[in-house]
């Protein structure tokens, strides 16, 4: 299953992640279809974003083997960077914007538009911003432009940026860290548009959250998290909302615990 | 009424225009009371020549303050800095003598913040305690190999090096009852290094780097920034800055001496806030900045000149501090509306033009 196929956009292989003696990911073995959108589910402290940093190039797994597109990943220079080129995007809950900063630089921080010696084109990068807010977004009025700073924005605006710059790159693969915390009940269902989106794009995406209502209606597996390690790898056609409520549920309490 | 209000908004995002206008206001009253000082072009060249490595160093620290550190140290670069420089031109009685003494004090500047910079970003240590023993133990060594005494550059004024970056260039002012009044090099220099370190700031991935790092470190990270890395070459490029700056000083006064650098301390932070750049980080503000340095600079004399007793000094320049610190931030950060609004509550129609107030935002938490 490790090697060479191309029918998964991500496998992780024995996966480990020590932060110092603090345990927060064991034995971590996930694979991601091209087209599939998996839910991601845990409580808080599960290990969850921890996952979406390795995935991502932000922390370097202790142990384990990386695979993106089939291709073996080197984990020792893999970063942020690279992630990017091989598509991979991420839209966090709350830290993917400079607030401080005007919209055009959180769209393109990281991977700039450069003139020689490291200059930024800055009118480049503002024309294309322009269009990804007009277009991808569809942000009009409430006189937000490319240069107002990210700190007027309200969250489900910021949320829009941050989706919007993960469209414009072309994702393969699109990471949602509870994207909907800080959202509205009209914001969130944006986010479930555009999570529907990304499936009919034919692209993979990971959605993750601690509540399964959220992801539920859009995802394709569901993959469940507790104290580091996956207790549950469910498919929806074998599970129903209510089946998957009663699983979490034995966790949160405890109840596997003492059966074990 | 909305014209005065469009006008006014416009102006408020013309960068440092709030800080030109203090400066501007400061000047004027200075040539109100002592216009016999005031309105001639000597008092203002000799501005140039003593605030020139105060604007240097204050260029450097407002990248570091915008990554949301702060550089204690580089009054001991500066210091420390002046002593390579002229024990090079001492020891290399060549011509390149004093070159070679600006290029290892630079170099010595860069492995100041080196150190400071994987103090900072590796090892965790926060900035104002890294710097400030790094203060302490460059200025001690300093003290330590010039043996505690000054040293005199005899015969650096024949050298091209001094014509450079001290000497004076003639036939921009005129003259004086038939002398001639030049405007110093250093400060074509300073001013150069404004819009360079302008560039690099507003226009650089570098500088941009920093303003991110400054926001939120971790947003930079997870962005793709290599935050260790931009700040170590963050605190290399004041080590550099603050030797360039040692250096002109140096050349300047014709001597070094081991306490160089020392009064710089809260001048330059000073210019630095003037200037609009915020403490917390993630915006700097390099032209206001540059007029930040002339305000604090030209204070002293301007004070003692408009025939003030010389004991006022330092109460002026808090109060003109103060009063650039509360002009930025209600200025700059658009809070005008919002402090009309109190007025109007508090009964104090002061009916001022409105700047765009920050509309209510639900903070993502
Ligand atoms: N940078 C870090 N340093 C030390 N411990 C960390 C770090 N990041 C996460 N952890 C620990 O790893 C565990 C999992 O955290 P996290 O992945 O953030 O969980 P989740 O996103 O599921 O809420 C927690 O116990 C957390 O304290
Ligand atoms: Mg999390």
């Amino acid at each position: 299953m490790s090697n060479g196929s191309s029918e998964y956009a991500l496998q992780m292989v024995h996966i480990e992640k020590y932060f110092g003696l603090v345990c927060a990911l064991k034995d971590i073995n996930i694979q991601v279809g091209r087209n599939e959108i998996v839910g991601l589910i845990g409580d808080n402290g599960a290990g969850k974003s921890t996952f979406v940093k390795i995935l991502t190039g932000v922390h370097r797994p202790t142990s384990g083997e990386l695979y993106v597109a089939g291709r073996k990943v080197d984990l020792r220079t893999y970063s942020v960077r690279r992630a990017h080129g091989y598509g991979i995007e991420t839209v966090y809950q709350d830290k993917s914007l400079g607030e401080k900063q005007v919209l055009w630089r959180n769209f393109f921080i990281g991977r700039q538009i450069t003139l020689p010696f490291g200059f930024i084109n800055v009118k480049k990068e503002k024309a294309v911003a322009q269009e990804i807010m007009m277009n991808t977004i569809g942000f009009r009025g409430r006189g937000i432009t490319v240069d107002s700073k990210v700190n007027k924005l309200s969250g489900g605006e910021r949320q829009g940026v941050a989706i919007g710059r993960a469209m414009h790159f072309e994702a393969e693969l699109i990471v949602l860290d509870e994207p909907t915390v800080a959202l509205s009940l009209k914001e969130v269902n944006k986010v479930i548009n555009f999570v529907h989106k990304i499936k009919e794009g034919g692209k993979a995406c990971v959605y993750i959250s601690h509540s399964i209502a959220d992801v539920y209606e859009v995802s394709d597996r569901f993959i469940i998290m507790d104290r580091g390690e996956i207790v549950g790898d469910i498919k929806k056609e074998d599970t129903s909302l209510k089946d998957l409520d009663a699983f979490l549920l034995e966790y949160s309490h405890g109840l596997r615990d003492q059966k074990e | 009424m909305t014209q005065l209000r469009t006008l006014i908004r416009f102006l408020s995002r013309i960068e440092g225009l709030a800080v030109a206008g203090v400066l501007a206001l400061l000047y004027v009253v200075f040539i109100t009371t002592s216009p016999e000082v005031f309105l001639k072009p000597r008092i203002y060249t000799s501005f140039m020549q003593t605030i020139s490595p105060q604007l240097i160093l204050a260029l450097g620290l407002t990248f570091v303050i915008t990554a949301g550190e702060i550089d204690l140290s580089f009054p001991a670069v500066v210091a420390l800095a002046g002593f390579v420089f002229v024990w090079s031109y001492q020891n290399f009685d060549m011509w390149w003598g004093p070159w070679a003494g600006l290029a290892l004090a630079m170099l010595v500047g860069a492995g100041v913040g080196y150190i400071n910079g994987v103090l900072v970003a590796i090892i965790g240590v926060p900035s104002i305690m890294a710097t400030l023993a790094a203060q302490f133990f460059w200025y001690g060594v300093t003290v330590l190999v010039a043996d505690g005494k000054s040293i005199a550059l005899t015969g650096i004024r024949e050298e091209p090096i001094y014509d450079l970056f001290v000497g004076r260039i003639h036939g921009i002012l005129p003259d004086q009852r038939g002398v001639p009044v030049g405007i110093p090099t250093q400060a074509v220099w300073a001013l150069g290094l404004t819009i360079l370190l302008w560039l690099i700031l507003n226009r650089h991935k570098f500088g941009e780097a920093v303003m991110f790092i400054g926001d939120n470190a971790n947003v930079a990270r997870v962005m793709g920034i290599n935050v260790e890395a931009t700040k170590i070459r963050l605190f290399m490029m004041m080590g550099v800055i603050a030797a360039f700056a040692g250096v002109l000083l140096t050349l300047d006064i014709n001597v070094f001496f081991p306490t160089q650098g020392e009064g710089y301390l809260l001048p330059v932070m000073a210019a630095v806030f003037i200037g609009g750049t915020s403490f917390a980080g993630g915006v700097g503000i390099i032209v206001g900045t540059f007029f930040g340095a002339y305000i604090i600079g030209s204070l002293e004399a301007g004070v003692v000149a408009s025939g003030i007793s010389g004991y006022w000094v330092q109460l002026v320049k808090g109060i003109v501090m103060g009063a650039s610190v509360v002009i930025n931030i209600l200025i700059g950060q658009g809070r005008m509306a919002a402090f009309n609004e109190r007025m109007r509550h508090w009964g104090l129609p002061i009916g001022g033009p409105s700047i765009a107030a920050p509309p209510p935002t639900d903070s993502p938490t």
